[in-house]
C-alpha cells in the first residue's frame, strides 16, 4: 500500500508518530502526479517539487517541535482553481484569468495553511465553476480515474479526480449546485457541502453568491469530518459567514444511527433515475435500517422546481459577479481594440468560453427591465417555497437519503450537447444549495460498468453532525470496500 | 406672445459621509494620497474579495434621515447596480433600490420669506467610484481607486421645486443640517456634496409633468443656479420650435453655458438591480433608532431660538452665526471659554465676514483656534491692546492663528498707559496747533477729533484711546 | 407557449453583459436562451402569490464592521496583474470626449 492511499487522517496520524516525514508524502504526491497527471488532467497548476520539498521540510521542523499538532499537519493536499492563493496563479479554468496571481489567500486555505497542510496545487474545474463534467475548463478536460473515458463530473472534478487517483491526499472543491457531492459521487470518493455560512467565501472567486460554499473531498466520511473541522470558521470578512455554536464535527463520527429517523424522497426515486443507482440507494437504506435507524418514503416535492430557479438565481448572481472580468485591473485584456466599449466586449468574449457566456446572457436577461419580476422574483418565491418543503421535511426527519446524481458518470462528450440534459444531472443536489443545507455524498457501490454510485445524505441547516453520523454509518456497513486505485487494472 | 412656462426640479444629492473608513473596507477615506495608495481587494473589485458593511455609514444615513423627517426603514437591504464603466472595479455599485434606509422626508426651505417644503422621497446609501484622469501624453484614461468606495448618501427630492433660488435653498438647508450633524463637510468644490439636477418645464397651469433631464457635473451653488437656467431655456426653444424633449442625462458645461447628452448607445441604462447577496439586511430596531435620535444635535432653529433667548442677540447676527457650522461651533467654543456673546457675534459679523469676503474663502475655511480669539477679546477688556490695534492681532489670528499674546508682545503692541509720557506728547501737539485749540474753544467738537488723531498717530496706535481723553479734556476745557 | 429571442433581444442583452457575439454564437445564443426560458417557464405552474422572495436563507442580519482604519497602502499588489498600469494607476482606453 503506498501512501497515497492512506487516507489523510491516516496519513496525518503516520507522520505525526514520524512512521512517515512530510517530505515522503510530499514526494509520494508528486510522483502520483507526475505518473498520473498526463492521463487524467487533475491539475491546472502544480506547484514546484522544489518549493514542495522546501515547505515540507518546514511543515515537519513544525510538526517536529510541537508547533503543529493537528490531524492534517504535513499532509499533502489540493485546492480547486478558484480560490484564491496568494503568489500561485488562480484561473478558474478561465483563460480570463489565466495569468492572475492573487494577492491575498483565500480563508479556508488560510485555515488549512495554519493547520500545517501542504499545498501541492490547484484543481481543474469547469470554468468557473459553470458545468457539471469538467469539460467546460480552458486548460483541458480531466478524466474519470474510474474510466478514462468517462467525466469526473464537475465543477470541482479535478479535485475529486485527484483524490480519487491518488494525487492528493484530499482536496478542497467548491458546491453551487453539486459540484463537491456529483463528482465525489462519479469519481468514487466522499464529498461534502456544509451548511450556507460554515465556511468563508472570502478568497472563493465568486459564482452563486447565494449558494456557493467551499468543502471537503476526501477518501472517506472520517476525513470529510477532519477537514471541514479544519476550515470552518467564523469571518468577519464574510458577512454571510455564520457564527456556529459548535465546530467539532468528528464528534458525530460514530457508527449508531440507534432510532434516527430517516427519510427517503419518493420524488428522488421516480422518472430519470438509474435503476442501479436506485438499487444502491435502497440498499443504503436497508444498511441504515439493519443498524436501528427508522426509513420511510415521504413526498418532499417541487423537486423539478429547484432546477430552473437554480438557473435564474445562479447566472443572475454570475452575470453580475463576472462583470468585474473586464480586462481592465487583472487577467486577460484582449490585443487590439477600438475604445473603451470595444475593449470590454472583446475582452470578455475572447476571455469566456461558451458555457460561461451561455450563464452570463441568461442572467443578464433575466434581470433586464421587464424580466426581474417574472423571472428573478418568480424563482426567489420558489426558493422560498423549496425551503419551506425542506423544513417540513426536517420536522420529521433527521436526515433526508436519496442519491447524489441520477445516474453514474457519462461518457466523455455526451454531456455539453444538450445543455438542459447536463443541468438535470443535478436534480438531487441543486435544491440543497437552494436551501442553503448540508450535504453529502458518499459512495455506495459500483454499477455494471464498475463505475461509482454515490449515497447523498442531506440534513437540516447546522445539522452537519446528523449527516456525519449517517454517513459514517452506512460507510462502515458497506459490502464493497476497495475503493482505492492505485495498483488496479488500467480501465 | 409666448405662452408661459414653469419649470419643475427635483434634486438627486450625493453626499460623502465623513467616515474614517470606506463604505465595505478597512481603506482610509483620507484625501490625497497618491494613486491606488488607499486600496485594498475590496474596493478594487478583487476576485474572491467580500464587503463589509461600515456600521457608521448606517448611522450617518439614519440620523440625516431622522434629521429631514424621513421614515426610517427599519429593515433595509443593499442591491447592486450593474453598469460597465471603468471606475466602477466591480462592475456594479452597491446600493439600494427596493429598500432604502429612509423614506418619505421633507425640509423646510426659505425664500425671500416665503417658507415652503421640499419634500423627500428617499435617502439611500451607496459606495462612490473611483477617479478617471486623462492622460495627454497617450489619449489613456487613468484610473484611481482611492474614492471607490468612500461612502456616499443619495438624497432624492421630489420635483417639488420651482426655480434657482429654491433649489439653493434646498442645498443650503441639507448642508446645514448635515454639517450639523457632523455627517459630512458637504464641500462642493471638493465634491463631497454633488448634485443631479432634473429638470422639466410645463406650461403654467398644466397638471402633467413635462420630460425631465437630467444634468450632472454641477460643482458649485452658481453653476447649479446657472444649468437651471440654460437647461429651462432649451427645453422651452425645443418646444416652442414643436420639437420634443428627450429623457437623457446630460452633462453641463459651465464654460459654455450648455448641457450636453452623456450617454452612447453602450450604455443601456438598465442596470438590472438584485439583492446585495454578499450583505446581509439590515435591522434598526426601535432601541438603536432611539440611541441614533438621542444623539441628534440641536439643529438651526433650535439653535436660532435659543441664542435669542440666551443672549438676546439680533436676529440678523443669529442668522449669519448659524448659517454655518462653522462659524456657530466658533461661536459656541468661545462663549464656552468666556468670551461675551455680543462681543464674538460682533467679531464674526464684523471682522470675520469682511475677511472671508476679502481672501474668498467659505467660513469652512476658517482655522483659527477660538482660544486665541477669546484671548485678545479678554486683551481688549483689560486694556492691554486697544481696539484699533485688535483689528490688527485679529488678521494675525486669522490668518495665522497666532497667540495674540506673544503676537502683541513680538510687535511692540501693548498699550501705552503712562501718563506722563501721555501728557507730553499732547501738550507738544496742543502748543503746535493753535488755530484747532481756538476752533474747539470756539465750540468746533471736531477739533477733539483731531487732536485725537494726532496723538495716536503720535503713539502708532498704542495709546488707551479713554486716557488721551481724558488727558486732553483736561488741557483744553 | 415557446419563447423565441430576437436579434434585437440578443443585441441587447449583449451591450447588457459586454458579449460580442458571432453570427453563429447569436443564433445558438438565440437557441439556448429560448429553451432555458422555456424551461424556466415551468416556474409558472406553480403558485407563489403571497410567497416572500427569499434573497438570503438565514435570517442572519446586521453583520457591520467598526469604522476603523485597518488597511495599509497595497498599491503594488493590487495594480501586480493590471495588463496595463502606470504612474500607479490602471490604464483604460480613453473614457472623455
Amino acid at each position: 500500500m503506498g501512501l497515497m492511499d492512506y487516507t489523510a487522517v491516516e496519513l496525518g496520524k503516520k507522520i505525526k508518530a514520524g512512521e512517515v516525514s512530510v517530505l515522503e508524502a510530499a514526494n509520494a504526491a508528486m510522483d502520483a502526479i507526475d505518473a498520473l497527471e498526463d492521463k487524467f488532467n487533475c491539475y491546472v497548476t502544480v506547484q514546484e517539487r522544489a518549493a514542495v520539498q522546501a515547505k515540507a521540510e518546514e511543515l515537519q521542523k513544525k510538526i517536529d517541535d510541537g508547533t503543529l499538532t493537528g490531524p492534517l499537519a504535513g499532509v499533502p493536499v489540493a485546492v480547486k482553481d478558484n480560490m484564491c492563493t496568494k503568489g500561485t496563479r488562480t484561473t478558474c479554468s478561465s483563460k480570463i484569468l489565466e495569468n492572475f496571481e492573487p494577492a491575498y489567500t483565500a480563508e479556508a486555505v488560510l485555515n488549512l495553511e495554519k493547520a500545517g497542510a501542504l499545498i501541492i496545487g490547484k484543481t481543474n474545474m469547469d470554468e468557473f465553476a459553470m458545468g457539471s463534467t469538467t469539460e467546460t475548463s480552458h486548460y483541458g478536460v480531466t478524466k474519470n480515474p474510474w474510466n478514462a473515458e468517462h467525466v469526473p463530473g464537475g465543477s470541482s472534478g479535478g479535485s475529486a479526480a485527484a483524490v480519487a487517483a491518488g494525487e492528493c491526499s484530499y482536496a478542497l472543491g467548491s458546491d453551487t449546485g453539486g459540484s463537491i457531492r456529483q463528482p465525489a459521487s462519479y469519481c468514487g470518493i466522499v464529498g461534502m457541502k456544509p451548511t450556507y455560512g460554515t465556511v468563508s467565501r472570502y478568497g472563493l472567486i465568486a459564482y452563486g453568491s447565494s449558494l456557493d460554499q467551499i468543502g471537503p473531498m476526501a477518501k472517506d466520511v472520517t476525513d470529510c469530518a477532519t477537514i471541514l473541522e479544519t476550515i470552518a470558521s467564523h469571518d468577519p470578512k464574510d458577512s454571510t459567514s455564520v457564527k456556529r455554536e459548535d465546530y467539532d464535527f468528528t464528534s458525530a463520527l460514530t457508527d449508531d444511527v440507534k432510532g434516527m429517523r430517516i427519510g427517503i424522497p419518493r420524488d428522488y426515486m421516480g422518472e430519470g433515475l438509474d435503476e442501479e443507482v436506485k438499487a444502491a440507494v435502497l440498499d443504503a437504506a436497508k444498511k441504515l435500517e439493519e443498524k436501528g435507524a427508522i426509513v420511510e418514503e415521504f413526498d418532499l416535492s417541487l423537486v423539478q422546481y429547484a432546477i430552473p430557479a437554480y438557473y435564474v438565481i445562479a447566472s443572475a448572481e454570475a452575470s453580475s459577479n463576472l462583470a468585474r472580468f473586464d480586462g481592465v485591473k487583472y487577467g486577460y485584456r484582449t490585443e487590439s481594440y477600438e475604445g473603451l466599449h470595444n475593449m470590454y466586449k472583446k475582452t470578455r468574449s475572447e476571455g469566456f468560453g461558451p458555457e460561461v457566456k451561455r450563464r452570463i446572457m441568461l442572467g443578464s436577461f433575466v434581470l433586464s427591465s421587464g424580466y426581474y419580476d417574472a423571472y428573478y422574483l418568480k424563482a426567489l418565491r420558489t426558493k422560498a417555497l423549496i425551503k419551506q418543503a425542506f423544513d417540513k421535511a426536517f420536522a420529521k426527519y433527521d436526515v433526508i437519503l436519496g442519491p447524489a446524481a441520477p445516474t453514474t458518470a457519462p461518457k466523455l462528450g455526451e454531456s455539453l450537447s444538450d445543455p438542459i440534459k447536463m443541468y438535470l444531472g443535478d436534480i438531487y443536489t441543486i435544491s440543497v444549495n437552494l436551501a442553503g443545507l448540508p450535504g453529502i455524498s458518499v459512495p455506495g457501490s459500483l454499477d455494471s460498468k464498475g463505475l461509482p454510485i454515490g449515497i447523498q445524505f442531506i440534513g437540516d441547516c447546522f445539522k452537519e453532525k446528523n449527516i456525519i453520523r449517517a454517513a459514517y454509518a452506512f460507510e462502515q456497513s458497506r459490502e464493497f470496500t476497495n475503493w482505492s486505485l492505485s495498483g488496479k487494472e488500467e480501465k | 406672445m409666448s405662452k408661459q412656462y414653469e419649470t419643475v426640479i427635483g434634486l438627486e444629492v450625493h453626499v460623502e459621509l465623513a467616515t474614517r473608513t470606506k463604505i465595505f473596507c478597512g481603506c482610509s477615506t483620507a484625501f490625497g494620497g497618491a494613486p491606488n495608495t488607499h486600496t485594498c481587494p475590496v474596493c478594487t473589485g478583487m476576485p474572491g474579495s467580500l464587503p463589509v458593511l461600515n456600521k457608521q455609514v448606517v448611522e450617518y444615513a439614519a440620523a440625516v434621515g431622522l434629521a429631514t423627517n424621513c421614515t426610517i426603514t427599519q429593515y433595509c437591504k443593499f442591491d447592486r447596480k450593474n453598469y460597465f464603466y471603468p471606475d466602477n472595479p466591480q462592475n456594479y455599485q452597491i446600493s439600494q433600490l427596493y429598500l432604502p434606509i429612509c423614506r418619505n422626508g421633507h425640509v423646510e426651505i426659505d425664500v425671500d420669506g416665503r417658507k415652503k417644503n421640499v419634500r423627500i422621497h428617499e435617502i439611500h446609501m451607496e459606495e462612490d467610484a473611483g477617479k478617471l484622469v486623462h492622460d495627454p501624453s497617450t489619449g489613456n484614461s487613468l484610473v484611481d481607486f482611492n474614492r471607490s468606495g468612500v461612502p456616499l448618501i443619495e438624497i432624492v427630492s421630489e420635483p417639488d421645486m420651482r426655480s434657482a433660488e429654491e433649489v439653493i435653498a434646498y442645498l443650503e438647508k441639507l448642508r446645514m443640517i448635515i454639517q450639523y450633524l457632523g455627517a459630512s463637510d458637504c464641500k462642493l468644490q471638493e465634491g463631497s456634496m454633488r448634485a443631479d439636477v432634473n429638470l422639466s418645464v410645463r406650461e403654467v397651469g398644466a397638471e402633467e409633468f413635462g420630460t425631465r433631464t437630467e444634468m450632472k457635473n454641477l460643482n458649485s451653488f452658481s453653476a447649479i443656479a446657472r444649468a437651471i437656467e440654460g437647461e429651462m431655456e432649451r427645453q422651452i426653444d425645443l418646444i416652442e420650435d414643436g420639437k420634443k424633449v428627450v429623457q437623457e442625462t446630460r452633462r453641463w458645461d459651465d464654460d459654455k453655458e450648455y448641457s450636453y447628452p452623456m450617454r452612447s448607445k453602450e450604455d443601456a441604462q438598465d442596470y438590472r438591480y438584485f439583492p446585495e447577496p454578499d450583505l446581509t439586511p439590515i435591522v434598526i430596531s426601535d432601541e438603536w433608532l432611539d440611541e441614533i435620535r438621542s444623539r441628534q444635535p440641536e439643529f438651526r432653529d433650535e439653535k436660532q431660538a435659543r441664542y435669542k433667548e440666551q443672549f438676546g442677540l439680533p436676529e440678523y447676527d443669529i442668522n449669519i452665526i448659524t448659517e454655518d457650522k462653522t462659524l456657530t461651533d466658533l461661536f459656541e467654543s468661545c462663549i464656552e471659554l468666556g468670551a461675551a456673546a455680543k462681543e464674538v457675534s460682533n467679531w464674526i459679523m464684523g471682522d470675520i465676514m469682511r475677511l472671508l469676503k476679502e481672501k474668498e474663502m467659505e467660513a469652512s475655511d476658517i482655522h483659527f483656534s477660538p482660544a486665541n480669539l477669546v484671548k485678545m477679546i479678554q486683551m481688549i477688556e483689560s486694556g492691554a491692546i486697544n481696539r484699533k490695534v485688535a483689528k490688527k492681532v485679529f488678521e494675525a489670528i486669522f490668518d495665522e492663528d497666532v497667540d495674540p499674546e506673544v503676537y502683541v508682545e513680538e510687535n511692540g503692541l501693548k498699550t501705552v498707559n503712562d501718563e506722563g509720557a501721555l501728557r507730553k506728547v499732547i501738550e507738544e501737539i496742543v502748543a503746535n496747533n493753535p488755530k484747532s485749540v481756538e476752533d474747539y474753544k470756539a465750540g468746533k467738537k471736531k477739533a477733539m477729533g483731531f487732536f485725537v488723531g494726532q496723538t495716536m498717530r503720535a503713539m502708532k496706535g498704542k495709546a488707551d484711546p479713554a486716557m488721551v481723553n481724558q488727558i486732553l479734556k483736561e488741557m483744553l476745557d | 407557449m415557446a419563447n423565441i429571442i430576437s436579434d434585437e433581444t440578443i443585441e441587447y442583452v449583449g451591450i447588457l453583459a459586454k458579449l460580442e457575439l458571432s453570427d453563429e454564437e447569436k443564433e445558438q445564443a438565440k437557441k439556448d436562451m429560448a429553451n432555458m426560458l422555456d424551461y424556466i417557464d415551468t416556474l409558472n405552474e406553480l403558485d407563489t402569490s403571497g410567497v416572500e422572495p427569499m434573497s438570503h436563507v438565514f435570517p442572519v442580519n446586521n453583520v457591520f464592521r467598526e469604522d476603523v482604519v485597518t488597511n495599509g497602502d497595497d498599491r503594488e499588489e493590487i495594480l501586480a496583474n493590471a495588463p496595463e498600469a502606470k504612474e500607479g494607476a490602471f490604464v483604460v482606453p480613453k473614457t472623455f470626449d
